[in-house]
């Protein structure tokens, strides 16, 4: 791709971006949300046409209009959210779009016994005749990587690939991804998780604002030097600031919470945990084994089976629990794992999602009536101090990119000085610039003496905040560590049920071996 | 993937449904014109009659009341993520609460204590004929769309069991009641008038628009300037949000559906306090279904519901006097139009968004350029 340059409205979305990709290689694009990595790719893959410049597919000028030009110059792509039709089995699926005969039994066997072939060749397993709304999230990347190469593509385009994985799929993928290669397929991996990009990609491109900083082999790369040329500026991923004062009192403690989820499938059994003054405790665990019902138990949007709960000098028992705004009053804030579902209105402008949770407050409402000028001039006061862009209270939340709403939302949250901070995935599809950000604010919040609770998938996240290290495994604790004894491989086995027993007693645990990873990576 | 830009918020709320409308007269006028009809004669007359004469606009006005009430109740039902296809109903139940009271009071209490509690049983009784759906929907999940169908049946055999086997006159022939007596009675606009001693001609149209006017400003700070409206909307925007907020979505579901409700059952007051003077069938006769429209085309927003109120009250009173005046056009015809308007501004009012957006652009295109030279 030669100097395409892209412009919507007011915005460059690419300027003049240069882009070789050699084939049979692994080609990593990387950069913040807004970059550009997604326009650019939209140009490659026929979505927009860009405003100037050329594209070459194996050495020959090409022009793609749209998708079916794409795929018949041998690009496929897989979007970060899955364009797969939910009611039709993953072999239908495949077939759509594409029937290789017109009666419909034949066209199927057809497809089968090619894609048979494929999933030979390529390890990609996936249960053909079961319902695409029935597979997993994993097994349903697989089958759009299969789609694409069914269509036969060469090169193909991954977009986020991993964001929605568990670090096990994500250790499936690049096994296959790697075989794509040793098979001569070309692969750009669009992400901004620069492990990923050590390990897998051959050549990397980083842009920002919608031009190429930096394009260098990944021999020459570190994720230091890539993480500087993202954001343009030094940044601090690792592990800073460790706080040297030992956790205060017990500010919220939950005892044998039980959950039963609707389905009757157990999701917590008999759950201890206690959040002490000045103290991270980092809750990790593949999703899925109890830690968002965790955060809902204790934030107060689930009620337990049984259990009991103490926290601002009073106590909750399972039939009359805690709700959300009760919590709130106590000091309990919570940063939810689902930010479009639960943390903000979307529609709502930002003003109007910045008091959210807590628009009983007197300042925000006095005898019914909400008080529009206080609200606008707290939501102001929060864009400042938490350097949300663009600094626009009137603008709808959908409007802002994922770390600004993050960022609103924590502005929100830490807005009213709780005593107690729970925090879901707190840098789910944040930039490295605001992860940073987020990270400083979270550790200020301990050492302002809050106890702090955080949820994360991400094992460098745990390991980046946590002073404690609590590890979830179908509904139980397998294993509670200070953070002095915990690096991914501990903490792994745990997630897996390798260990049994709680804190240093985990017999598997290997504490002293293990030096501790001081950057995280 | 849609790369358009998004309409600024007065064209989406002034110039699209302007362009809509005019599009969808145009659709009407080569219908009109296919039948044999001069579009232009038939849109003269149709103007004209609903607002060339005093008396056309009293009749336009007296429709659009009706039609801000049911179509606010469905604006507040939607704010609230319900779809409360009820209105019928509730508006029937409405006018029998004011026409139940009125019969059993009017006799001994004076004027100013009667209307009001005329009005105030009116909304009462539409608001429980809304929170029985309500509740049905949020504690058992029923979906509120066919439980509100059903009650607008109910609602319809209710009434007419209770005229024929309680209320009718004995000996008199057509099915309504007793005429109430004169302190149920709403002043009607030519009476009120001429307490101001300005000349109003006789018509239905009567204080109830006044209701009407204040109900929707009342819906606007209800809405946008109250907690109550900051929880429903964010109930009917995202639950989950209003959850993780502590705002019970149940609870919200009942609020939203009874404030519908007794929105729609102030239609009474209109037609049953203002303008029969007793209890009869046939007094809604459809404003409930109109409320929607009303409010699509209003986007759900209390001036727009007025001004989209106003039209449909046009469309009434104009399109009876084009059926009246041109030979060969049936009141039908006018149906079509409204059919035309519901399709253009309510099912299709996104088809022309980007053209408006493109026009829009050109235009501010233009003014900032001129601006950045002018800084330049």
């Amino acid at each position: 791709m030669l100097g395409i340059s892209k412009r919507f409205g007011p915005v460059q979305a690419n300027a003049d971006v240069n882009l070789t990709v050699a084939s049979g290689t692994v080609h990593g694009i990387v950069g913040e949300n807004g970059a550009g990595k997604s326009t650019l790719m939209s140009v490659l893959y026929g979505f927009y046409t860009c405003d100037s410049g050329s594209i070459k597919v194996n050495g020959k000028a090409a022009t793609i209009r749209n998708a079916h030009e794409a795929i018949a110059l041998g690009i496929g792509m897989v979007h970060q959210h899955f364009m797969l039709v939910d009611t039709l089995s993953a072999l239908e699926n495949v077939m759509l779009g594409a029937e290789p005969h017109v009666l419909l039994h034949k066209a199927e066997a057809l497809v089968r016994s090619r894609l048979t072939e494929l999933m030979a060749s390529t390890g990609l397993k996936v249960a053909l005749d079961a319902l695409v709304g029935d597979l997993s999230v994993g097994d349903r990347q697989r089958l759009e990587i299969l789609k694409a190469l069914y269509r036969g593509a060469r090169i193909l385009i991954l977009d986020e690939p991993t964001a929605v994985l568990t670090p096990q799929e994500t250790e499936q993928l690049f096994g296959v991804l790697a075989l794509l290669r040793e098979q001569g397929t070309t692969i750009l991996l669009i992400t901004h998780k620069l492990k990923e990009v050590m390990r897998l990609c051959d050549s990397v491109t980083v842009m920002r604002a919608g031009r190429v900083v930096a394009e260098v082999a990944i021999a020459d790369a570190t994720i230091e030097n890539l993480a500087e040329a993202m954001v343009g500026r030094k940044v601090q991923m690792g592990r800073v600031g460790d706080t040297d004062k030992a956790p205060g009192e017990v500010l919220m403690r939950a005892s044998g919470v039980h959950v039963k989820d609707a389905m009757g499938v157990v999701r917590l059994h008999g759950l201890d945990i206690a959040l002490r003054a000045g103290e991270i405790v980092g809750v990790a665990g593949v999703s899925g084994n109890g830690q968002s019902e965790l955060l809902e138990v204790l934030s107060g949007l689930l009620a337990p089976g049984s259990g009991s709960l103490a926290v601002g000098g009073r106590e909750f028992a399972a039939g009359a629990w805690i709700d959300p705004r009760t919590a709130r009053a106590l000091g309990v804030a919570h940063v939810p794992e689902d930010r479009h579902e639960r943390a903000m209105v979307m529609s709502f402008a930002a003003w109007e999602s910045a008091v959210l949770g807590y628009e009983w407050l007197p300042q925000y409402c006095r005898g019914g009536w909400m008080n529009h000028v206080h609200m606008h001039k707290a939501t102001v006061d929060m864009m400042e101090r938490f350097d949300v862009r663009p600094r626009d209270a009137q603008l709808q939340s959908a409007s802002f990119s994922g770390g600004n709403q993050q960022k609103l939302v924590l502005a929100r949250e830490l807005g009213q000085s709780p005593k107690v901070l729970l925090v879901g995935q707190p840098t789910r599809g944040v930039d490295i610039g605001a992860i940073e950000f987020i990270y400083s604010q979270l550790r200020a919040m301990r050492d302002a003496g809050c106890a702090v609770l955080v949820v994360s998938s991400e094992l460098d996240e745990i390991l980046a905040l946590s002073d404690r290290v609590i590890v979830m495994n179908q509904g139980h604790v397998s294993g509670e560590l200070p953070i002095a004894e915990c690096n991914e491989h501990t903490l792994g086995m745990l997630m897996i049920g390798g260990g049994s027993a709680k804190g240093a007693q985990a017999p598997r645990a290997q504490p002293a071996a293990a030096a501790r990873q001081g950057t995280g990576t | 993937m849609t790369s358009h830009q998004p309409l600024p918020r007065w064209a989406d709320l002034v110039v699209l449904p302007i362009v809509n409308l005019a599009v969808a007269l145009l659709a009407a006028g080569f219908m009109v014109w296919l039948v044999g009809q001069n579009p232009l004669e038939v849109i003269t007359v149709l103007v004209h009659g609903a607002f060339g004469t005093q008396r056309g606009l009293s009749y336009t006005l007296y429709y659009a009341t009706t039609f801000v009430f049911t179509g606010l109740a469905v604006a507040v039902a939607f704010h609230g993520g319900l779809f409360n296809i009820g209105g019928e109903g509730q508006a029937i139940l409405g006018g029998l609460g004011t026409g139940l009271v009125a019969l059993w009071l009017a006799a001994s209490l004076p004027a100013w204590l009667m209307l009001p509690l005329m009005l105030l049983v009116g909304a009462l009784f539409g608001m429980v004929w809304a929170a029985v759906p309500a509740y049905l929907q949020a504690y058992r999940g029923s979906h509120v769309v066919i439980t509100t169908i059903m009650f607008n049946f109910l609602a319809s055999s209710l009434l007419v069991y209770l005229l024929v086997n309680h209320l009718k006159v004995p000996g008199n022939m057509s099915v309504e009641s007793a005429s109430f007596a004169a302190s149920a009675k709403l002043p009607s606009m030519h009476t009120f008038m001429q307490w101001l001693g300005v000349e109003w001609p006789n018509s239905p149209l009567n204080t109830s628009v006044f209701l009407a006017l204040l109900a929707a400003v009342g819906v606007y700070f209800l809405l946008w300037h109250t907690r109550l409206g900051y929880d429903l909307r964010a109930t009917g925007s995202s639950a989950r949000a209003a959850e993780y907020a502590g705002i019970n979505p149940k609870h919200q579901v009942i609020f939203a559906m009874g404030v519908s409700g007794a929105l729609a059952g102030m239609v009474g007051m209109n037609e049953i306090a203002g303008v029969n003077g007793r209890l009869m069938l046939e007094y809604v006769s459809g404003a409930g279904f109109t409320g929607i429209a009303v409010s699509l085309m209003g986007r759900s927003h209390p001036f727009g519901i007025v001004l989209a109120s106003i039209l449909f009250g046009a469309l009434f009173q104009g399109g009876a006097e084009v059926s009246f005046e041109v030979r060969g056009f049936s009141r039908d015809m006018v149906v079509m139009l409204q059919g035309f308007i519901v399709l253009f501004s309510g099912a299709m009012a996104y088809v022309l968004a980007p053209a408006v957006a493109w026009a829009v652009g050109l235009v501010r295109g233009g003014a900032s350029t001129a601006k950045g030279a002018a800084h330049g």
